[in-house]
C-alpha cells in the first residue's frame, strides 16, 4: 500500500472567481513546483482528480441549487437572479463553467476518500477542497459545493464509516457543522478566530450538535493575536480529547492555511511553526485511533506567495513520512515565481524570528483561551469522571 | 417591537391553593424560575418565584427535611399584586422596567386576564437576534463623530460593494461623548475592500485592533 497519494487535476484550477479575488487556486500550482524542487512528489504519487456525479452533489446540496450554479456558469442567468443562492456577490461571484469547476473539487476529495477506503493508500491529500462554508442551498464565503459535507455522506453511506472532522482554518466551518448538527455518527471540530468580527461569526463553544448529535459538535473560537504557542496548546488538548471521546473509523482534516499573521483576511498571528505541528498530530491521531485512515484537504489560505506553499508543502511531507525541511527555500522556486509575487518571498521554510513585534496582552489572551477550552471540552471531561 | 412578539403565551400557571411543594415541581420539572399565579378567571393574583420559596425554606444546612412551609399554600409567600405587562407594551419598555425595578419576569395581562409571560431571558434572546449573529457575517466597529447623515455616508460604502447589511447598532463612545461607535455586521467574508475604503474617506475602523491598545 501506498503512504499517500495526492489528488490533483489542472481542470482544478477553473475554480477560479477573478484575478483579484483572495480565493486563488494558483496556490496549488505554488506547492507542488516547490514540492517537485525539494524532490518530494513524484508523478507516480500525484493521481487525477475524478468529477463528482450529480448523484454525489445530491448528498449534500438542493437540485435547484445545483441547476442554479450550472445556469449560472453557463450564463444564463444574471446576478439578481442568483442572489438569493449566495451567487453573483463580491465573495462568490458567478464564473464560466462554475458547476463544473466545482464538482471538480468535489470529485477530488471523494478520489481521496475511495484511495484512503479501499485500502490503496493510507493516507490521501486534496488540497483543491475544504469548501467548508457551503450550504444545502446556498453558496457563501468563496465556497459553491462543500466537498467535506459530500465527502463525509459518501463516506457513511459508502463505507459506513464513523467520521471525525477537524478544520483548522481561521474561519469557522460552519457548512460542515451544520450539515451533521444532528448526526450522532459524525463529529465535528474546528478551531477558528472567535467569530465576535470575523465571518461567519459563529462557532461559539455553546454550539455543541442538536437531538441526537447533541454533544458531537466541538468548537475552540480563539481570540485574535492568539499567536503559535496557545494555539498548539489548543489544538493538541483538543484533538487528543476528541479522538479519544468519539473514537472515529476515519479522520478529514480540512487545513486552511490562513492562520497567519500575514493572512490579510484574519488576525491569529501564527506562523510557519503551526504548520509543521497541525499535520504531525493529526497523523499519529490517524495511526492511534483509525489505523492510519486520514484524508486530508485544503481550505483557506489568501496570502497564496509567502505562506499556503510553505504551508501546504509541510502537510504533504508528514503524510508522506519525509523529512520536515528546514533552511532555504529552493533557490530555483524562489527564482521562478518572485517576479510574479507582490511581495519579497520568505526565503526560508522557517519564518524570521521574531516575525512580528511583541503583542500586548499576550498573557491575558492565552488565558481566556484556556478558559474556553476548559468550557469547550467540559462536556466529555464530565463524561469521563462519571 | 412588541411585547407579544416575544412573549410566551402558554405560561405554566398556579392556583393560591397549589402548595409550595408543587411550585417547587413545576419549576423543576418545566425548567423555569417564575410562575404566576392565578384565579378560576386567570386574573393574575401573584408570581412566586424560585428566590421566594428559597427564602421562605428554612436554611438547607439545617436537618429540616418536613419543614411546614413545604405544605403551605403558594398564596401565602408569593408576591402579591406584582408588576405586570401589556401585550403592545414596546420591548425597550420592558427592557428598562426588568433593570430599574430588579425583577426576572412580567406577566403579561389583557383584558384583565393573564395571556403571557416575558421573562430576562427572552429579552436577552431577542437582544442576540437583534446583534444580527445568526446569519454568516463579518463585523466592523467604527468610531464616528455625532453628526447627522454620518450613517448614510457609511452605509453609502457598503452599498457600492453590493455588501448587505445584516445589522447596525449605534453605542456610545466610552472615551469621547462627541464620539458614537458602529457596530455593523455585514454579509461578506472578505471586509478589507470595505475597511479600506472607510478608512480611505477618513474614517476611524477600530478593528483589528486589540482590545484596550491602539497598535
Amino acid at each position: 500500500m501506498k503512504k499517500a497519494v495526492f489528488v490533483y487535476s489542472p481542470e482544478q484550477l477553473g475554480y477560479k472567481f477573478s484575478d483579484t479575488h483572495p480565493f486563488n487556486h494558483k496556490r496549488l500550482t505554488l506547492t507542488m513546483d516547490l514540492l517537485k524542487n525539494i524532490d518530494a512528489l513524484d508523478d507516480v504519487d500525484i493521481v487525477p482528480a475524478r468529477v463528482a456525479t450529480e448523484e454525489e452533489l445530491l448528498l449534500a446540496h438542493d437540485p435547484k441549487y445545483i441547476d442554479i450554479v450550472k445556469r449560472a456558469g453557463h450564463g444564463e442567468l444574471s446576478e439578481a437572479q442568483c442572489e438569493s443562492y449566495g451567487i453573483g456577490t463580491e465573495d462568490t461571484p458567478i464564473f464560466e463553467n462554475m458547476h463544473e469547476a466545482s464538482a471538480q473539487l468535489v470529485g477530488g476529495t471523494l478520489t481521496a476518500v475511495d484511495y484512503v477506503m479501499e485500502g490503496k493508500a493510507e493516507h490521501a491529500l486534496n488540497l483543491g477542497g475544504g469548501l467548508h462554508h457551503g450550504f444545502r442551498g446556498r453558496a457563501s464565503g468563496f465556497c459553491i459545493y462543500n466537498d467535506s459535507t459530500v465527502a463525509i455522506r459518501y463516506l457513511q453511506e459508502k463505507y459506513n464509516a464513523r467520521v471525525l472532522y477537524v478544520d483548522t482554518d481561521a474561519h469557522h466551518g460552519d457548512g460542515v457543522q451544520w450539515s451533521f448538527y444532528e448526526d450522532p455518527d459524525v463529529c465535528t471540530l474546528s478551531i477558528h478566530e472567535t467569530g465576535r468580527y470575523l465571518f461567519p461569526g459563529t462557532g461559539n463553544i455553546t454550539e455543541r450538535g442538536n437531538g441526537q448529535g447533541y454533544g458531537t459538535s466541538f468548537n475552540f473560537p480563539i481570540d485574535a493575536f492568539t499567536e503559535d504557542e496557545s494555539f498548539l496548546e489548543i489544538y493538541e488538548k483538543a484533538m487528543r480529547e476528541v479522538f479519544e471521546f468519539f473514537k472515529p473509523d476515519v479522520v478529514l482534516t480540512q487545513n486552511g492555511a490562513d492562520a497567519h499573521y500575514f493572512d490579510p483576511l484574519t488576525h491569529l498571528y501564527g506562523t510557519m511553526k503551526i504548520y509543521r505541528e497541525i499535520p504531525k498530530l493529526a497523523h499519529k491521531l490517524a495511526h492511534e485511533y483509525c489505523g492510519g485512515k486520514w484524508i486530508a484537504v485544503g481550505g483557506g489560505g489568501y496570502d497564496i506567495w509567502r505562506v499556503v506553499p510553505r504551508a501546504w508543502s509541510m502537510l504533504w511531507l508528514e503524510m508522506t513520512e519525509q523529512q520536515l525541511p528546514t533552511g532555504p527555500l529552493p533557490q530555483a522556486w524562489l527564482d521562478r515565481w518572485q517576479p510574479e509575487a507582490p511581495v519579497p518571498f520568505i526565503p526560508t521554510w522557517e519564518d524570521p524570528n521574531p516575525l512580528y513585534e511583541p503583542i500586548p496582552r499576550k498573557t491575558e489572551i492565552e488565558e481566556k483561551n484556556t478558559q474556553m477550552l476548559t468550557k469547550a471540552l467540559h462536556i466529555i471531561r464530565n463524561e469521563n469522571r462519571a | 417591537m412588541i411585547v407579544e412578539e416575544i412573549m410566551n403565551d402558554e405560561p405554566y400557571t398556579l392556583a393560591p391553593t397549589n402548595t409550595v411543594v408543587e411550585a417547587l415541581k413545576l419549576m423543576r420539572e418545566k425548567k423555569v424560575r417564575h410562575l404566576p399565579v392565578i384565579d378560576e378567571e386567570h386574573h393574575v393574583l401573584g408570581v412566586i418565584t424560585e428566590r421566594d420559596i428559597k427564602e421562605a425554606l428554612p436554611s438547607s444546612l439545617r436537618d429540616e427535611p418536613n419543614s411546614p412551609v413545604f405544605n403551605a399554600k403558594v398564596e401565602e409567600i408569593m408576591v402579591k399584586n406584582p408588576l405586570v405587562g401589556h401585550p403592545l407594551d414596546f420591548v425597550e419598555e420592558v427592557a428598562l422596567t426588568f433593570y430599574e425595578s430588579k425583577v426576572g419576569c412580567l406577566p403579561i395581562v389583557s383584558g384583565g386576564k393573564l395571556v403571557g409571560i416575558v421573562t430576562t431571558t427572552d429579552l436577552l434572546y431577542t437582544y442576540i437576534e437583534l446583534t444580527g449573529a445568526t446569519e454568516p457575517g463579518s463585523k466592523i466597529e467604527i468610531r464616528v463623530s455625532d453628526t447627522p447623515g454620518i450613517l448614510f455616508e457609511i452605509t453609502k460604502i457598503f452599498r457600492e460593494h453590493h455588501a448587505n447589511v445584516q445589522s447596525v447598532l449605534v453605542y456610545p463612545d466610552s472615551e469621547n461623548t462627541q464620539n458614537k461607535i458602529l457596530s455593523i455586521r455585514v454579509k461578506t467574508l472578505n471586509p478589507l475592500a470595505m475597511i479600506e475604503e472607510l478608512r480611505k474617506e477618513g474614517f476611524d475602523v477600530l478593528w483589528p485592533n486589540l482590545p484596550g491598545v491602539s497598535l
